[in-house]
């Protein structure tokens, strides 16, 4: 119990070497700076999924270890994207506003700026007002610490009426549902502030940076790899003590855990608003990389999808839910986008498109039934090691 | 003797039944105290409600030197002040070592901010030697504590409330399911814990009470029957009507 939190830890140095290296092997590999090998919109693809990654490492802290399943995470992905969108779209469109303006006689004053940047951003929605949420898009560090503050306190609020009612179980995951339905329902209306449902786009163009896209993806990489990096470690680092032993005994016996003298609700608590801080950075880093923003990235299912993910790879394990997430969305895309071959049985052909969802829902059900650690469950095998990731 | 734990006209009902219906009880510091009584006389509903898990409708609680009052405290909050108890079923972390169940259970600040810093100094892990000694379970320290027999978790649940370093220990049928080694050893462990603290034990078992050796109160739907040795309460006609006599 002694030794470093490292040397008791060996998974989490393998992860962090294979994480390095496959980042090394994507930038050989890539346009930006490589030989071309790897298409910059899949950079972006392998760039996206790292940040899943990293919202399903929070989600395994806060289901597997803690036994909270909170379906409502992405609202929490989904608020850290709008809060760095906001000063992306505000300070491009402000650079094309200074743009064009400054062709006319006379210099423009900052009420003419400020104005035709509301017109712009606004006008989908028939309005050229800013509203007081966008009080500070013109401030990049501000925006920065809203993608941590804004999520970390809407959990906050929200943990501490759930979990001081003793709302568990079921119950709360269906809360964590309404939570993130509602979101998306508000963000829907055009009086949102938030562009109603056309959301923020152009995500992908830094303001300033004439760099090309094949560079910046590649930029965008290397942050999303970092933060994983960065959000593994945290979470293991976190689990690995007295911490972790708390946690899992909430998750094993909540009522046991009160009588040692635990205020279970404090944990809960730190465990929910943390694990949506970390959600709220891995989604400022993914939507920008998706290049748009909109209500629907919030909708329940995107956070339904987050625990299948988790529930595949394994929970209770780290790695697990960084396998699961990334074998799942990426074999996702590959049926979704039409690159699977149908299969053409004569009388009926099988189109993935339609048919993957019912792969992806049977294998769910399969593995909660007969594999409850998931694909992480084969490297235990190999590894021959019993019990959990600790 | 001053009392440690003071019960006075507590009641509690469910539904309109009365499982507790007036019920005073007193404690001293260094006691140890058996509680019997037939199924439904409100043994576990009279932990309960010391312990903050229920909450009494009329009564006073009144706990150590300064006197506060334990009604309306958290479960939790009860438990840093020096009241532990341990449930009916073994009820320790399966998925955890020996070790890591003391370690947790070990009278340290229960923050969650101090307990993710926290790192086992060797003072500690000394102290879980100690516990793991008393309890005889030394060699199966990093041993999953669901490896464990039937009696072993027993133990390691005492182990791990007297890691707690409670002032009063409640105890709910610590011999059952044992064998009868194993209730010597469990009898031996809980006199040992009497001589610096109260103990409180319920049990159905009245040769393991007979061993315990110690003043016994009989309850009976929701009331103190009658209070004195064993051989004065079993001789007791209430008693023998509404218990011994079935």
């Amino acid at each position: 119990m002694n030794t470093s939190f490292i040397a008791r830890n060996p998974s989490v140095l393998v992860f962090l070497a294979l994480l390095a290296l496959f980042t090394l092997v994507v930038t050989v590999l890539s346009e930006g700076f490589g030989i071309g090998f790897i298409s910059t919109s899949f950079v972006k693809t392998l760039g996206k999924t790292l940040c899943l990654c990293l919202v399903a490492v929070a989600m395994d802290l806060i289901w597997g270890y803690t036994g909270i399943l909170s379906l409502g995470h992405f609202a929490f992905f989904g608020l850290g994207g709008y809060m760095v969108g906001m000063w992306l779209m505000f300070e491009r469109t402000r650079q094309i506003v200074v743009n064009s303006l400054s062709d006319g006689v006379l210099p423009p004053t900052p009420e003419e700026i400020k104005a035709a940047i509301g017109n712009q951003i606004f006008g989908v929605v028939g309005s050229s007002e800013f509203p007081l949420i966008w009080a500070f898009a013109d401030s990049i560090v501000l925006q920065l610490a809203f993608v941590v503050l804004v999520p970390g306190l809407l959990a906050f609020v929200f943990g501490w009426l759930a979990f001081r009612s003793r709302v568990t179980g079921v119950y709360l995951s269906i809360l964590t549902q309404a939570m993130t339905l509602g979101l998306a329902l508000y963000l829907f209306q055009n009086a949102s502030g938030l562009r109603g449902n056309n959301g923020l786009s152009g995500l992908q163009n830094l303001p300033g940076v004439t760099a090309p896209q094949a560079t910046v993806s590649l930029w965008f990489f290397w942050a999303s790899a970092a933060a994983l990096g960065a959000g593994y470690l945290l979470v293991a680092w976190v689990v690995s003590g007295k911490f972790g032993s708390v946690i899992r005994g909430i998750r094993d016996n909540e009522a046991r855990v009160r009588f040692l003298g635990y205020s279970v609700e404090s944990y809960k608590l730190a465990v929910f608003t943390l694990t949506a801080c970390i959600a709220g950075i891995a989604g400022a880093l993914y939507y920008p990389q998706a290049g748009i923003i909109n209500p629907a990235e919030v909708a329940p299912i995107a956070s339904i999808y987050l625990a299948v993910w988790v529930a595949i790879g394994g929970r209770g394990r780290l790695y697990g839910a960084v396998i699961g997430t990334a074998f799942v969305s990426l074999v996702s895309s590959w049926f979704t986008g039409g690159q699977a071959p149908d299969i053409n049985l004569g009388f009926y052909t099988v189109k993935w498109v339609d048919w993957w969802l019912i792969l992806l829902g049977l294998s769910f059900v399969l593995v909660t039934l007969y594999a409850p650690r998931g694909m992480s469950g084969i490297i235990d095998l190999m590894t021959r090691k019993k019990g959990e990731d600790r | 003797m001053r009392s440690l734990l003071e019960v006075s006209g507590v009641t509690v009902s469910f539904d309109g039944f009365r499982a507790i219906n007036n019920l005073s009880f007193q404690i001293g510091s260094a006691e140890m105290r058996a509680v019997i009584g037939p199924n439904g006389a409100g043994k576990t509903t009279f932990m309960d409600i010391v312990t903050g898990k229920t909450r009494p409708d009329e009564g006073r609680i009144t706990w150590g030197d300064k006197s506060i009052s334990l009604i309306g405290m958290s479960e939790a909050k009860i438990v840093q002040a020096g009241i532990g108890r341990k449930f009916q079923k073994p009820t320790v972390f399966e998925d955890q070592t020996v070790q890591e169940n003391l370690l947790m259970a070990l009278r340290k600040d229960r923050g969650p901010l101090r307990v993710l810093f926290y790192r086992p100094a060797k003072r500690d892990l000394a102290r879980v030697d100690e516990l793991a000694d008393e309890i005889g379970l030394t060699d199966a320290l990093l041993r999953l504590s669901g490896e464990l027999s039937h009696g072993q978790k027993q133990w390691l649940e005492i182990g791990m409330l007297l890691a707690q370093d409670p002032q009063l220990l409640l105890v709910d049928e610590p011999a059952a399911g044992m064998t009868p080694a194993e209730r010597e050893k469990t009898t031996s462990i809980l006199v040992e814990a009497a001589k610096t603290r109260a103990v409180v034990v319920v049990e159905h078992d009245m040769e393991f009470v007979r061993r315990l050796n110690c003043k016994v109160t009989v309850l009976h739907e929701g009331a103190v029957l009658a209070e004195g040795s064993l051989d004065h309460v079993t001789k007791n006609q209430d008693v023998i009507d509404v218990y011994l006599g079935r």
